[in-house]
């Protein structure tokens, strides 16, 4: 019975014979783990649509009540705060897979001929992967969210000639109002995702139509003449069919990376929410979220002549490095001979890893709450420097020096100070400043520097 | 066995695939058009300029720098909060003051007045900027810009202005 209507849908759909040829295409033997990245940022992806879609029956777009639906679905709303953190765990996923996948195929060489389209699909899913997540986060439309549009508005200005006009196409008008997050939502919710789907389906056509690249072998380079030809033998010979030997493990790793992003979502739970987004609360300190959080360390690390190049070049240097690779489409795939492609992996992933760890530190920005010294570190009854003590922190000399553990770590430590420099030698310095300190001949009278400079000369 | 096609529907398939091509063409634009220029529609419009009374004049102490809130030019209904901006007001004297954009010229950061200190300070990228907005440290690229201001009939009023972008 079954198997007539099986057979009745497959003899006026022909889904059925379509769908089992494609699962049993013959791939390669011994893939191995290695290729599970791609299918699992695909599962990823499903997983944010499902997800959102959720979200999306109970977020409002609108500038003055997202927060508050989002505070109803993250508090009220049944399963709303797991579903939450799904969405915010399954992004991380997707921008963390999709980044595996693309040093694999790069590491492997996979983009050779004839996959060299395949690679550029992939470049382009991975750009639009990155605009999904930095969409996303402004869509947790609290304090950073909407600081976080005008520092996003505000590096697109630094582009010549076009600058302010993507600043205010960002912003939707002059400034930050009722039409910029109803944007912002189209754009994460349909617009990008309708392109990302359009790809994942030209980049499966491919994989389908070039099959998946055979583990590289050190002396066997790809010859566009022969190619195919040694792919075809391969497959006659030693082919296995992709469903089950070697979708298993898609399937096996699709399920762990589904179940840590649950049980993510169930143990730690979605980002808090922030204070409400009105730019007019001046205490606000925005940072993006991990996937960006590189990115802010570099733009307050790069030395100042450079930033706007940075800004403005780095990503176009980017996209154009990605459309580059596949140009080298011939020659040897193995790792093994090609050491340069090794070590600019491992370079773009440690660098990532240690602008990171800055941006987690964040030791540039002043430490506004930094507490008054205390007696036991002050160390002294005498008058003058209890009180350059006291001047050490209100004059906010303490927001950027630290003194054993008390302030910021922007400025040089000053718990030794004395150790190293003259009273006449500190006098100058906090008179005249430096290229990153401000010249408090401004700010203090010479009584208060004397009594600071009386101070700091204790700190031996 | 049937003959090579005669030249004339040639001609007429010809025609048939040119003016299949043009009506096309023609449905994209109709519906591409609209919706680019329905998304582009920000970058043509100007908002207004306006004055936003932020308080009395007695309120403001001669020599003093603080956060005042005023609305957007043309506030949307549904902007709720999003409509507010905030600006650092100082007192200069009895009759003038100056109203600092709160927006760091580096990357638009909110910047906050440390009152003793005499100083702006940004919490991003750590920018420092004198009590009269030139640069003293950190990244920023300019000076802090003001916003016009004047006082009427005992207000004190500024002028909305866009969001300063490099």
């Amino acid at each position: 019975m079954l198997d007539t209507l099986l057979g009745w849908i497959d003899d006026r759909s022909g889904l059925i014979t379509a769908t089992r040829r494609v699962l049993q295409h013959p791939v390669p033997p011994r893939t191995g783990w290695w290729y599970v990245f791609g299918s699992a940022t695909g599962l990823a992806f499903l997983l944010q649509v499902a997800t959102g879609i959720a979200l999306a029956t109970a977020y409002v777009p609108s500038s003055g009540q997202a927060y508050d639906s989002l505070r109803f679905i993250s508090e009220q709303a049944l399963l709303g705060r797991f579903l939450r953190g799904m969405h915010y765990f399954g992004a991380s996923a997707m921008v963390l897979l999709i980044g595996i996948h693309v040093s694999r195929t790069y590491l492997m060489a996979a983009y050779k001929f004839p996959r060299e389209l395949n690679w550029l699909t992939g470049a382009v899913l991975l750009l639009l992967t990155l605009a999904l997540a930095f969409t996303g986060q402004l869509l947790r439309w609290d304090q950073t969210a909407v600081w976080s549009v005008i520092v996003g508005a505000a590096q697109a200005g630094r582009m010549p000639i076009v600058g302010e006009q993507i600043a205010r196409f960002i912003l939707a008008g002059d400034t930050l109002g009722g039409a910029t997050l109803s944007r912002f939502f189209a754009f994460h919710v349909f617009f990008i995702p309708a392109l990302v789907f359009l790809l994942i389906g030209v980049h499966l056509l491919l994989v389908l139509r070039h099959g998946i690249s055979e583990r590289p072998k050190a002396g066997e380079p790809v010859d566009p003449a022969t190619y195919r030809r040694r792919y075809d033998e391969l497959l006659q010979r030693e082919g296995v069919p992709f469903w089950p030997d070697a979708a298993w493990r898609d399937v096996v790793f699709g399920a762990a990376m589904v179940s840590t992003v649950a049980l993510l979502a169930v143990i730690v739970g979605p980002p808090d929410l922030g204070p409400p987004p009105d730019p007019s609360i001046l205490e606000a300190y925005p940072r993006p979220d991990w996937y960006f959080l590189w990115y802010f360390a570099v733009l307050a690390m790069a030395p100042q002549h450079l930033e706007t190049i940075i800004i403005v070049a780095g990503p176009l240097v980017f996209g154009a490095l990605l459309l580059l690779v596949p140009m080298f489409n011939k020659g040897e795939r193995s790792v093994r001979r090609r050491p340069m492609a090794a070590l600019l992996v491992v370079f773009i992933w440690t660098m990532i890893l240690v602008f990171w760890v800055a941006g987690e530190r964040a030791d540039w920005s002043p430490d506004f709450d930094a507490a008054p010294l205390p007696a036991q570190v002050v160390r002294s009854t005498d008058p003058t420097i209890v009180a350059g003590a006291k001047l050490f922190h209100d004059k906010g000399c303490e927001f950027c020096h630290a003194v054993a553990g008390y302030g910021g770590k922007r400025g040089p430590d000053l718990t030794d100070v004395a150790a190293r420099m003259s009273p006449d030698q500190i006098t100058g310095r906090i008179t005249n400043g430096g290229p990153n300190m401000p010249a408090y001949v401004r700010v203090l009278t010479s009584e208060e520097t004397a009594a600071i400079v009386a101070f700091l000369n204790t700190r031996r | 066995m049937e003959s090579a096609p005669s030249p004339a529907p040639l001609q007429r398939r010809r025609f048939l695939t040119r003016i299949s091509v043009a009506l096309s063409a023609a449905i994209g634009a109709v519906l591409s058009v609209p919706v680019v220029g329905f998304l582009l529609a920000p970058l043509m419009q100007r908002e207004p300029r306006v004055w936003r009374p932020v308080g009395g004049v007695d309120q403001f102490k001669v020599g003093e720098t603080v956060s005042v809130r005023f609305e957007d030019a043309s506030p949307l209904p549904w902007a709720g909060a999003t409509a507010r901006t905030a600006a650092w007001l100082r007192r200069e004297d009895e009759s003038r003051f100056t109203a600092y954009s709160v927006h760091c010229t580096h990357l638009g950061c909110p910047v906050r007045w440390i009152s003793d200190a005499k100083l702006f300070l940004c919490p991003c990228h750590g920018g420092v900027y004198y009590a009269d907005g030139t640069v003293s440290a950190g990244p920023p690229p300019r000076p802090l810009p003001t916003y016009p201001v004047r006082v009427r009939r005992g207000q004190v009023e500024i002028q909305t202005s866009p969001i300063p972008i490099a």
